[in-house]
């Protein structure tokens, strides 16, 4: 798979529902982040986690997001950020004020 | 689907106890059987089997159990998924008890 996010990059986390192991954290879901880090790929966690040999290969991100969106308060100095793979994240670039 | 009892994240949790530990012999067999058992190449299961393995569990069983007593029902399950043993030889194992001279 192709990675197609960058550093500086808005993305949102995907709210899917799947019924497999996955390594996106339930309070995660839905919400905006920053790119940070592009980590490479790694084989997909859902099928190695039922046998599979060779599954596909996922580009991982470092996503940074902002504390007090997630959990409604601040906790000043606290970075709250998460590796998360590509299937999980959608582009969210920041909207403008155009009509 | 609901979050699997693992997915702890903003749910209640009750308080966290940082206090060190030593590891006693059987978190440390346990521990040395989860390394042989998803060792690169003279493994059976991948560390992603034993998460989900993990995340299986009840809610009931999840909060119960201590962090190597779920590693064990995890190794348990997928030792028998993976055909090593069946579930037959492991209670016929225990049945025999732990002082038990293994067969010949």
């Amino acid at each position: 798979m192709t990675p197609i996010f960058r550093p500086g990059d808005r993305v949102r986390v995907r709210a899917l529902e799947p019924a497999t192991h996955c390594r996106t954290p339930g309070y995660l879901r839905g919400r905006r982040g920053v790119v940070t880090r592009v980590l490479g790929t790694y084989p997909d966690p859902g099928p190695l986690a039922y046998h599979r040999r060779d599954p596909v290969r996922l580009p991982l991100y470092t996503v940074d997001f902002d504390y007090a969106a997630v959990w409604g308060r601040d906790d000043p100095g606290v970075r709250l950020a998460a590796d998360l793979y590509q299937t999980w994240l959608e582009y969210d670039p920041v909207p403008t004020d155009a009509a | 689907m609901a979050r699997g009892p693992h997915d702890l994240g903003g749910r209640p949790a009750g308080p966290i106890d940082l206090a060190e530990h030593e590891r006693s012999l059987f978190e440390q067999r346990v521990d040395a059987m989860v390394k042989l058992l998803t060792h690169p190449t003279r493994g059976h299961f991948t560390v992603d089997a034993l998460r989900r393995a993990i995340e299986s569990l009840s809610e009931a069983q999840y909060r119960e159990l201590g962090y190597y007593e779920r590693w064990l029902v995890a190794i348990r399950r997928l030792v028998v998924e993976c055909g090593l043993v069946t579930d037959a030889e492991i209670g016929e194992r225990l049945a025999r008890g732990a002082s038990a001279a293994p067969p010949r």
